[in-house]
């Protein structure tokens, strides 16, 4: 089952070449190329980790998150990534602002590749691990070197669409496993009752875990250890927009849509089927702890004391699935794992190659030359995310890193960009101030608070003094990022309005929204206008979080 | 059509899956089904399989017969 699986991806690869074909991708195929793009080992074992830990309050990374942010990306930002005709996140940067603000967000974004690639190495080595046994550090380098040999083999030229086969592969393969676990429970119903004990057991109210709003009147009632407003200002603002609207592993994939309507429409798609992702990835996790909690140890505990949540997904494969389904959960997992990997080292390997070594460190060379020093940032790119993978090891929701990361890359990005697109007063020396600022307050929040229970070091508090205390690791996160947003977004402001713009008007169209000419989309059927497409999308969100108050 | 209906291999791929996991449900030993509360997962889901893959494989068909319009 796993040749097959192979045998076909690799004709699929050889047979089209996506980035040739320019832009002419159909809107349905971007847009499930657009979710599919972070459907990796995040996506899968992160969410369905979260799920374990935090319960039902998961999904809000989806409903309360990714879709008021995916429709604002459609509906407001996309205009100036399709326009602009940049390439990259940097890249539009260097043509709004300038050249410096461009070259700290290519470090940053480095950083933060690097990172995502090393959580899915880590994910992949302890399933390795667990189906078959291997050494964990064994399961690291195999991993290593077949990542390698998949990009140098150029396992990337039809990225979009191996990433909806894929698409269709983890849902398909992950669907029987959560009917089975399921039916197993007994339901909703029987799933409710196990995780009232497990909420009992943690000192919650019953319903804890099964209800994502009514607990969070207060940090203190609920696993996630967050109340409303940083719920819904560090998560759903924050930390989501900022992910959406900047992350452009995944905008790209709308900019390779036929026309700047499609472009518009393929994050309002692609919001459909990511808006019933929780069913997918957050239920098994819920399923994994009431298990584990009801007919005892269910997940193998940790070093710190605590179930390691990142192996409910594996967990549940090896006991639900016979063989011959299980060949299909296994692959359809090891395909987002190589090909969030693989991804990540790529975005790692083009950003290092042309945004920092070729503008500031050796300018003007032979193709030749920049071809060479891709292939080495390729695998300096792969021994990093071997050192990322070792540190994932310590945190036992790999979700808990990953958003720690991301509140310190999109968090502060988000204001630059806010600023940056409908303010046309911000300058270069304005946003380059206020992104390092951001940066740097996520870094003191983050070094002087700590979650409870941990120890200073690789959890936060390592600047000595620890100021406050957070129930969880997720709630430090949420406010790490809406520290950093309002910080750069306050140092822009005030920078700009004491610095001279650099840009003239016309230099800007195009960036900026008020020197943008408005679309017009007047000869459009009403109900296939980007516009319906976002509210409807908003109505069913807000349907769902009242159903699973 | 200059390049490939990305239908076609998707299609083809959970075909395959689909039959491989009927044909590897009817002659498995029915004890493997134990841990699967005793439903033959691996029939069942390989007929959804079957099924998904041949819808595809005909949307394909169907799409590239009446291909030259505005793909937006």
């Amino acid at each position: 089952m796993l040749g097959i699986g192979w045998a076909l991806r690799r004709f699929v690869r050889s047979s089209d070449d996506f980035f040739l074909s320019g832009r002419s991708i159909p809107a349905w195929i971007a847009g499930l190329a657009f979710i599919s793009a972070n459907l990796g080992a995040q996506e899968v074992i992160g969410m369905a980790a979260s799920g374990a830990k935090y319960g039902i309050m998961t999904s809000h990374f989806y409903w309360v998150g990714a879709m008021p942010a995916m429709v604002f990306v459609g509906l407001f930002m996309m205009p100036f990534y399709y326009g602009s005709r940049a390439r990259s996140v940097p890249e539009y940067l260097k043509l709004r602002f300038d050249e410096k603000t461009r070259g700290l967000n290519a470090i940053t974004f480095a950083i933060m590749t690097v990172f995502s690639s090393g959580i899915s190495m880590y994910a992949l080595a302890k399933l390795l691990e667990l189906v078959l046994g291997w050494n964990f550090h064994a399961s690291i380098v195999v991993t290593g070197v077949v990542v390698l040999a998949y990009i140098f083999l150029g396992g990337l030229r039809s990225a979009i669409y191996n990433e909806v086969l894929q698409f269709f592969l983890i849902v398909l393969g992950f669907l029987p496993l959560v009917l089975l676990g399921l039916k197993d429970v007994g339901g909703w119903e029987g799933l409710t009752s196990q995780l009232s004990v497990v909420a009992t057991n943690a000192g919650f109210e019953p319903g804890a875990y099964t209800h994502s709003w009514q607990y969070t009147g207060s940090p203190t009632s609920n696993p996630m250890g967050i109340e409303w407003f940083g719920l819904t200002m560090g998560l759903g603002f924050a930390m989501s927009f900022g992910y959406w609207c900047t992350d452009f592993l995944v905008v790209q994939r709308a900019m390779a849509a036929g026309s700047m309507t499609a472009a518009r429409r393929t994050p309002l798609i692609a919001a459909w089927p990511k808006m019933f992702m929780p069913l997918l990835v957050i239920l098994p996790g819920m399923l994994a702890i009431g298990l584990h909690a009801t007919r005892g140890g269910f997940l193998p505990i940790g070093s710190d004391g605590h179930p390691n949540y990142n192996l409910a997904i594996p967990m549940l494969l090896a006991h639900y699935l016979p063989t011959g389904l299980l060949g299909l959960g296994l692959t359809a997992l090891m395909a987002s794992f190589m090909s969030g990997m693989a991804g990540n080292v790529t975005a790692f390997n083009t950003v290092w190659t042309y945004d920092i070594y070729q503008t500031y460190i050796r300018p003007g060379q032979t193709d030749r030359h920049y071809l060479r020093v891709g292939h080495v940032a390729t695998v300096v790119g792969i021994l990093a995310s071997v050192v990322a993978a070792y540190v994932a090891t310590r945190f036992n929701n790999i979700n808990d890193i990953l958003q720690l990361v991301f509140s310190f890359v999109n968090g502060p990005l988000f204001a630059t960009f806010l600023l940056g697109m409908f303010w046309k007063r911000s300058t270069g020396h304005g946003a380059f101030s206020g992104l390092l600022a951001g940066t740097i307050t996520a870094a003191l929040h983050y070094g002087l608070t700590m979650p409870r229970g941990a120890t200073p070091g690789i959890h936060g508090g390592f600047l000595g003094a620890t100021l406050h205390t957070y129930p969880s690791e997720m709630a430090l996160n949420f406010w790490t990022a809406l520290f950093a947003w309002t910080s750069c977004f306050i140092t822009t402001i005030v920078v700009s309005l004491l610095t001279k713009r650099t840009k003239t008007d016309e230099e800007l169209r195009g960036l900026v929204y008020s020197l943008t000419p408005r679309i017009q989309e007047g000869s459009m059927a009403w109900w296939k206008r980007p516009v319906t497409l976002g509210v409807a999308v908003l109505i069913v969100s807000a349907i769902l979080n009242v159903i699973f108050w | 059509m200059d390049q490939l209906d990305v239908r076609i291999p998707i299609g083809g791929m959970f075909t395959i899956f689909g039959v491989v996991l009927i044909v590897y449900g009817l002659v498995s030993d029915p004890a493997i089904y134990q841990r699967s509360l005793g439903i033959n997962v691996n029939l069942w889901w390989g007929l959804v399989l079957l099924a998904f893959g041949l819808v595809m494989l005909w949307l394909a068909y169907r799409g590239g017969a009446s291909k030259p319009k505005n793909p937006v």
